[in-house]
């Protein structure tokens, strides 16, 4: 049994190590948390209209799913670096990131809440109708909540792709949990240093947990109806 | 022929869906198995191709354990219909009527002319043999499971609720559809429904299954009528079972009444004088009755004419050979009480009142049958 | 900066191979190479994985597991698997960036690839399987006749999206440091040549682009029309007052 020092390299080390940087590596953790979160908010935010609008007029949704499919196949690391010179930014700019972070976002959600939107059944909205709502009163009341179950998985999947990719942001300078692995690569010349790369996957894996543990129990704050049990 | 012999279904729970049912399904006729959900009426018809093996009995089919038969093989001898004709969505209607002829080894060329040939059959045109599925109705796609369980002649068909998923009046089409090519092929049909009408309509014989997979009754539809063995078989046979089971025999010698007519290009003074009790029964030009003139109507507009608007045309015509049921309500729906009788070829034949029709139904249930 | 870009990109010389610098030419191959390689083992293992679960209906949490797999974070799982592997290799070989890569890249495209073919075969209605059982199919024949045609739509998409992240991701296993266009991205982002880092990111969604390009158009020509909706007109209709109502069908 060898006694566990703060230099020790061995991969369950990676506590003792987060004891000793815990400042810095909690610093990252949260800027991690937030470029994880942010974007999928102000995307979430910004598809919500475009989805409503394809939704609404049929002859918007081709396009549209095409156009933000097409911004899906683009590589997160290219769109990181794309994103400055599109936008005239200088070349490594903080807001860059989440930029690009919001662009595959709204990619990914303006389907998700279009497909929502046209799960809710056409016998509900047109009760709805009947009864008195109107548009936006009617998306709000009736569409969103029923909504909720399809645009709240679609959410899951950004978050959580969101937090592997804000690790790759790392890998160019960025300041998150990224810089963990850079860290590591750079103490492992000439000999393997695991302790700060097994932090990193481990702080990683467990805030994609906790993120998406927490949109699942919100849709079931959301949802209530949906855990109400068929009477018999 | 297909022979149950105590067949029993029973699921590791110790759920009974057959219960040692014995039956036979004999040849070239249509065999109803109908009752309530639950009563295992499906579960004997899928042993039949061992989509389910039977836990204990036997089911014979022309006197050949199917047990023994790889199944497989066996249902590829067996044509097979289901609710939601379960089309192959990838292929099109000519390859789908195709698919058993293929599996047997016929050529693609042969197999493509039988599966055109049967797509007629069934009353679809021939335009749709490249079409998918999914530009089908659900009424065209349920006539191409038809053609397609057809495919490779087989002497079996077991049918398991084909017709309950189209609508009332495709339903129907497609029953009347049914009967006619049965008459043509003779084929020994097992047909599964949840529904009396359509088993009393299309059975040769009815099988009538209670919950917990019992045969309770097996009969013509009219003895089925007639005579239920029980309160249950009684129930599920439903209301105005008598009057229904004047709809399965037929009527012989009708004594009818001459009946004064008029054509419809005759005077309405000509119609008025030929009327009885204010009512005088209008032919066409063939002799087929068109409706009743009521003669306080008077005459057309026009002048001294009959006017076809004001003609009672809500009585039901029934042939003079054709079932009691048809004959009384001729009678019953007439507006005069005279119901109107034609000969096989449509034309006037005379009237008879539902007194008589009563009278002669009476007269024939003391008969001795 | 766009221009500057541009003329980085037009630039032959930037195309072809120097004693000092690798071209684009050659790291754009082994792009491929890497991703081609990741996609393949990933469809081999999980397509028939998928297709057997699918069909059998056991063994589905295997599915919920790959899924798992997905909030691993793939830059450090590449740093580690690097570590722990690279130095057992020495010489002039980077077989040892090239295993623990490949493993990150495959473990990248199993997961959708899995679910996706699970949930293709999952998907088909239960009355066609019935049906084809019942007209005396075999296992075999509704597997391979009927349940894969059926679920190509589905395949594709898994493909489809597990062969954008591993190109994607591909990227960075320059990181650690082996070829492929991610080479630019992080050699512009050190010599602070910036024209070179964003022209690697073009050459990165081009050849994305490109590759679901592809696999569309396969896709295209694979999958059955009754499964696509895209119904041909011309075969079934002979005169144009017949056009309205078979597509209206």
């Amino acid at each position: 049994m060898t006694s566990m020092t703060s230099t020790s390299s061995s991969p369950w080390h990676f506590f003792g190590y987060f004891l000793d940087h815990r400042s810095q590596d909690l610093s990252w953790l949260w800027t991690h948390a937030w470029l994880s979160v942010v974007p999928v908010i102000i995307g979430l935010l910004i598809a919500l209209p475009l989805g409503w609008l394809s939704r609404r007029y049929g002859w918007l949704y081709p396009p549209m799913v095409s156009i933000t499919g097409l911004l899906y196949t683009i590589p997160s690391i290219a769109l990181f670096v794309l994103v400055p010179p599109l936008l005239g930014l200088s070349s490594l700019n903080p807001v860059q990131v989440p930029i690009a972070l919001t662009v595959y976002s709204v990619a990914l959600l303006v389907r998700v809440v279009a497909d929502g939107l046209a799960s809710v059944p056409d016998e509900v909205n047109q009760a709805a109708t009947a009864i008195g709502y109107g548009g936006v009163r009617r998306l709000f009341a009736v569409e969103l909540p029923i909504a909720v179950p399809v645009i709240a998985a679609g959410l899951r999947v950004a978050t959580v792709s969101n937090v592997s990719m804000v690790a790759i942001a790392g890998t160019i300078g960025m300041s998150n949990l990224g810089q963990l692995f850079q860290l590591g690569k750079d103490l492992s010349t000439p000999t393997a240093y695991y302790p700060p790369i097994v932090l990193g996957i481990v702080l990683c894996v467990l805030l994609a947990l906790v993120l998406d543990g927490l949109i699942i129990l919100l849709t079931r704050v959301l949802t209530p109806w949906r855990r109400a049990v068929p009477s018999r | 022929m297909i022979r149950f012999e105590s067949a029993t279904k029973q699921y590791p729970d110790g759920t009974l869906a057959v219960d040692a049912l014995d039956l036979v399904a004999p040849s070239g006729q249509i065999t109803v198995l109908v009752g309530p959900s639950g009563c295992g009426k499906t579960t004997s018809l899928r042993m039949i191709n061992r989509m389910i093996d039977a836990t204990s009995g036997r089911i014979l089919l022309d006197d050949q354990d199917v047990a023994s038969v790889d199944p497989a093989r066996l249902r590829r001898g067996i044509g097979y219909v289901i609710q939601h004709a379960g089309l192959f969505p990838h292929r099109t209607i000519i390859d789908n009527i195709a698919s058993v002829p293929l599996m047997l080894g016929r050529s693609k060329k042969e197999a493509r002319a039988g599966a055109m040939e049967l797509l007629e059959r069934v009353g679809l045109d021939p335009r749709f043999a490249q079409r998918y599925p999914a530009q089908l109705s659900g009424g065209q796609q349920q006539r191409v499971g038809v053609a397609r369980a057809l495919a490779a002649d087989p002497p079996v068909m077991l049918m398991d609720e084909p017709f309950s998923a189209v609508d009332p009046v495709v339903r129907e089409q497609l029953q009347d559809e049914f009967l006619r090519l049965q008459s043509d092929l003779g084929k020994t049909i097992v047909f599964v429904t949840h529904d009396i009408d359509e088993a009393i309509k299309l059975g040769d014989q009815v099988a009538v299954l209670r919950v917990g997979g019992r045969l309770a009754q097996m009969a013509t539809p009219a003895e089925l009528l007639s005579n239920p063995v029980d309160d249950f078989v009684a129930n599920f046979v439903g209301r105005d079972r008598g009057y229904r089971a004047l709809g399965f025999e037929s009527v012989t010698a009708l004594p009818l009444e001459s009946e004064p007519t008029v054509s419809l290009d005759s005077s309405f003074t000509a119609a008025e004088k030929a009327a009885v009790d204010g009512w005088v029964l209008v032919l066409d030009g063939e002799r087929r009755p068109q409706g009743w003139l009521a003669v306080a109507d008077g005459p057309s507009a026009t002048g001294d004419t009959i006017s076809t608007a004001t003609l009672r045309r809500g009585g039901t015509v029934a042939e003079r050979d054709g079932t009691y049921r048809a004959v009384l309500d001729a009678a019953l729906s007439s507006p005069t009480g005279r119901g109107v009788i034609v000969g096989p070829d449509g034309t006037f034949a005379g009237t008879i009142n539902a007194s008589r029709v009563v009278a002669l139904i009476e007269a024939r249930a003391e008969a001795p049958r | 900066m766009i221009g500057q870009v541009f003329s980085w990109l037009t630039d032959s010389a930037h195309w072809t191979d120097t004693p000092i610098d690798t071209g684009i030419a050659t790291q754009l191959l082994a792009h491929i190479r890497f991703s081609l390689i990741a996609v393949g083992i990933a469809a081999a293992i999980a397509l028939p994985l998928g297709l057997l679960i699918g069909h059998t209906r056991r063994a589905t949490f295997l599915v919920a597991g790959a899924n798992a797999l997905r909030s691993l974070p793939s830059v450090g799982l590449l740093v580690l698997l690097t570590v722990l592997i690279a130095p057992h290799f020495y010489g002039r070989t980077d077989i040892g960036y090239v295993i623990p890569t490949e493993i990150v890249l495959v473990l990248l495209a199993v997961p959708p690839i899995l679910s996706n073919t699970y949930a293709g075969v999952d998907n088909v209605s239960p009355a066609v399987t019935d049906a084809a059982k019942g007209m005396g199919m075999t296992e075999r024949q509704i597997l391979f006749g009927v349940e894969l045609p059926c679920s190509l739509p589905l395949i594709f998409s898994g493909l489809r999206s597990a062969t954008l992240q591993v190109i994607a991701t591909a990227t960075i296993a320059s990181f650690v440091p082996l070829g492929g266009l991610g080479r630019f991205i992080y050699d512009g982002l050190q010599q602070q040549d910036y024209p070179q880092m964003i022209s690697g990111g073009v050459l990165v969604a081009a050849l994305a682009m490109a590759a679901d390009l592809l696999l569309a158009l396969i896709q295209r020509s694979v999958v059955s029309r009754g499964l696509s909706g895209r119904f041909s007109r011309a075969v079934v209709v002979t005169s144009t007052s017949e056009r309205t109502e078979v597509e209206a069908g």
